[in-house]
């Protein structure tokens, strides 16, 4: 039988290693699984390098994950509104920051996730962004050489999900959760419902489960206003 | 000859003027700041829908307080609603339809924008320590056509419409028109081409107000 529930945060999050790359699902808070970021602040690994398009942006956990000092690098596309926990430490040269255009984190992301080792994209052409990167001419046009982002664990936010795996999303909730799991080592899920297999509707599932290796199922808050 | 004696528009005039060059069945996403305006100025039947970067088509306006749904939310991080037809789908896919032209129109607000179509949106210096570029390079690299909606001027008078950008570009030869509180301008290859001016401007006052040189446009 292929069960991949976990009882515990604790469980979902066992064997994250020093230096690990976290891909963050959501955009802002929405989509954002908060209760597995408190599950990584209560780990003991460190000097993590975290991917997430933003650095806070209402976040209740994230601020909290930089305080608690084992974020070691950020990668994002929109740092702001910057929470005071980063930046105190961004000043002090304790994390480091790395701002890609967001569609090249999620093309990065998705190449990792295809068995594709590099791409090139038109974004941040004759940009600061693009500085020092190969380009190359095709038609024309100049295209900045892009490499695939691997990462160690993806931790994701889905509103369905059965016994395999299998995810569905909340509205705008999907954002960079589905791409995200599919490109990481270990695929960590925090899902709002766990239903019975066969109870997803096939052409509703946003997540095959076979991206998917472990679930937990915590009745979260939904995301605050904006 | 002084431009005091014009009168500039006003932002949401600005937003509805541009809203008027919308043609109906056009797919747009808007930037932060001034675009966001522009939707309230769409004549109610006209379609055109609404791209967000966080993986919506069809994008309806802010909901009453009572009727929040949390988890939709907009770029700038507003709550949105959803117009009949809507769509979601994941940011991968969001940006492959950003940078694969599949997007009509993307109207983004700007610091400077240069006579060759260059942008600077997204950094103030080249020492700007915390930037934040989101989907700005992206949506300025792909869409098929890239507007600007911004003010003529910096508060302190400095011409945004310039030569050569002084900030961090966005993109490089990408603006194919201008919306500004004083004129209308169209970058072709002979640079700013002058369309349309607010109401007692004279094309001198606007030069006055501009670094590029200004043409105007032999159809207006």
């Amino acid at each position: 039988m292929i069960d991949k529930r976990v009882q515990t945060v604790a469980e979902a999050l066992e064997g994250l290693k020093d230096g690990a790359v976290i891909l963050l699902g959501g955009f802002g808070v929405v989509g954002q699984p908060q209760e597995l970021l408190e599950g990584v602040i209560q780990a003991s690994a460190r000097d993590l390098t975290v991917v997430s398009n933003n650095a806070g942006s209402g976040s209740p956990m994230l601020p909290k994950l930089f305080g608690s000092g084992k974020v070691s690098k950020l990668i994002c596309s929109f740092p702001r509104p910057t929470p005071p926990e980063f930046e105190e430490l961004f000043k002090r040269g304790k994390i480091k920051l790395e701002v890609v255009p967001q569609g090249t984190i999620a093309e990065r992301i998705r190449a990792a996730a295809s068995g594709i080792p590099a791409f090139y994209t038109p974004t941040s052409v004759g940009t600061k962004l693009g500085e020092g990167k190969e380009t190359r001419e095709f038609d024309g046009r100049l295209y900045v050489m892009e490499r695939a982002l691997h990462a160690d664990v993806a931790l994701i936010q889905a509103w369905r999900a059965d016994r395999w795996g299998n995810l569905t999303y909340r509205s705008a909730g999907r954002n960079f959760n589905p791409v995200m799991a599919m490109a990481a080592k270990l695929t960590v899920v925090q899902t709002r419902h766990m239903v019975e297999l066969g109870e997803l509707d096939p052409e509703t599932i946003a997540t095959p489960g076979i991206y998917v290796d472990r679930l937990v199922h915590i009745q979260s808050a939904d995301p605050p206003p904006a | 000859m002084s431009a005091t004696e014009a009168k500039p528009l006003s932002r949401e005039d600005m937003a509805a003027r541009l809203a008027r060059d919308i043609p109906e069945g056009w797919y747009v996403n808007l930037g932060l700041g001034l675009p966001t305006l522009i939707p309230d100025y769409i004549t109610p039947g006209r379609e055109v829908v609404f791209h967000s970067e966080n993986g919506i088509l069809g994008m309806g306006p802010v909901p009453p307080k009572d009727a929040v749904d949390t988890w939709l939310i907009n770029a700038t991080k507003q709550n949105i609603t959803l117009v009949p037809g809507a769509s979601i789908f994941n940011q991968a896919e969001s940006f492959a339809m950003i940078r694969g032209g599949h997007l009509d129109l993307c109207v983004l607000g700007a610091y400077e924008v240069a006579e060759n179509g260059d942008i600077a949106n997204w950094a103030t210096s080249a020492n700007d320590t915390l930037p934040a570029v989101g989907g700005a390079m992206d949506l300025a690299a792909g869409s098929r056509q890239l507007w600007a909606l911004m003010e003529h001027t910096t508060k302190d008078g400095r011409p945004r419409l310039v030569q050569r950008c002084n900030y961090p570009l966005t993109a490089s030869g990408v603006v194919k028109r201008v919306y500004t509180n004083l004129a209308v301008l169209d970058i072709t290859q002979r640079g700013f081409e002058v369309l349309d001016m607010a109401p007692g401007l004279t094309f001198d006052a606007l030069q006055s107000k501009t670094e590029a040189k200004l043409q105007m446009a032999a159809r207006q």
